[in-house]
């Protein structure tokens, strides 16, 4: 017989996990837009010469 | 339980949970700090000579405000100590034990990482570089040895704050000039009477705190002293962007006007010294100490943004 007693762990409140899912959402966001400014300058610094076809 | 109420049983704040959703971790990168960083580093863009993309521009304004951010997130957690003493700061996120103070750390690491690569990637290595040398000596030089250990804390430190627009200036020309350094005097002349407006009024919860601000250690006398001496050199250096060709007459009007209020209020906090006059007197200068220094930038925002000195020739 198995007798060790199920791990609860930490149970968050109700303000905690509603917070944490708000952080994660402003974590998602941040990183989208990261990369979505990267991507411009990426696009600014190549210039308008990488859109001409070569000769 | 929080900070707060361990040393204040009164404190509203007995949530002490960690719980901080995004707007706890805004307030940690003072908000109010960087609007006024990022206008002074959008002054500095501008009157560059050398004109920048858009969205370089952007770029950069959004990484020496991360940058800003990550300064003050850093300051929080170096200070939440004695910011659960002080009347003014003891419902920031980490005395109210909202925040865990090492994720405060991790957090102001990260993002001032994130920062300076990203200034190096949309700008030039010298904004990086300056821009990471802002956040070391304000986190460093500034909260973790000048603040507890001289009155002439801020006067120092107040080189942190006057940087940006030498950051934006060197993000547009990759050089720094006489023109931005003097941009970087204004901020560097205006932080002692800004600051110590305020530590007039609140030297008892400095005291409290154990920090050596100049109201406190050398009393309130010398500090009205020194705001008016600090504010009287501060004027005319308010005024050489005009006579360097930085400002135009827009910015020439705005300097000799709002200078004028700068001396004014100065000499009633210098003149007035006792009672609740004394105290409005000084938080009077406090908040027109910020509309100074805004103006004074808006003015160059206003004329290099709108191109009204090369269009007009003002």
């Amino acid at each position: 017989m198995d007798d060790r007693k199920p791990v609860d762990g930490v149970v968050l409140t109700p303000r905690q996990l509603r917070n944490r899912r708000l952080r994660n959402i402003a974590i998602g966001v941040s990183v989208g837009l990261l990369a979505a400014l990267f991507y411009a300058i990426t696009i600014v610094k190549l210039g308008p010469g990488v859109l001409r076809p070569e000769p | 339980m929080s900070i707060a109420s361990q040393n204040n049983s009164a404190s509203p704040v007995l949530i002490g949970d960690y719980a901080a959703g995004p707007a706890e971790y805004l307030t940690l990168l003072k908000p109010r700090v960087m609007s006024l960083v990022v206008w002074t580093a959008l002054a500095g863009l501008l009157v560059a000579p050398t004109p920048v993309h858009p969205v370089i521009a952007l770029a950069s304004l959004l990484a020496i405000a991360a940058g800003a951010g990550a300064a003050g997130a850093l300051n929080m957690w170096w200070d939440a100590d004695i910011d659960a003493l002080m009347a003014r700061t003891r419902l920031r996120p980490i005395p109210a034990g909202l925040i865990e103070p090492r994720q405060a750390l991790f957090f102001g690491l990260t993002l001032s990482l994130i920062a300076v690569l990203t200034l190096a990637l949309a700008a030039n290595l010298l904004a990086a570089a300056l821009l990471a040398f802002t956040i070391f000596f304000y986190a460093v030089i500034y909260t973790m040895w000048l603040k507890r250990s001289t009155p002439q804390n801020i006067v120092i430190g107040g080189a942190a704050g006057a940087l940006p627009p030498v950051v934006g200036y060197a993000a547009a020309t990759g050089s720094v000039t006489l023109d931005s350094l003097i941009l970087f005097a204004i901020i560097f002349m205006w932080t002692p009477p800004h600051f110590w407006a305020l530590a007039l009024v609140k030297s008892g919860d400095y005291a409290r705190a154990g920090v050596p601000m100049m109201p406190n250690a050398k009393g309130a006398d010398r500090t009205r002293s020194e705001i008016l001496i600090y504010t009287l050199i501060l004027v005319p250096i308010g005024i050489l962007p005009w006579r360097m060709g930085v400002g135009g007459a827009l910015y020439a009007a705005v300097a000799v006007v709002a200078g004028l209020g700068m001396g004014l209020m100065a000499l009633r906090v210098y003149r007035i010294r006792e009672g609740s006059r004394a105290n409005k007197a000084a938080m009077q200068l406090f908040a027109f100490s910020i509309l100074y220094l805004f103006l004074l930038f808006s003015a160059l925002v206003v004329e290099h943004g709108f191109g009204l000195i090369e269009r007009f020739g003002l």
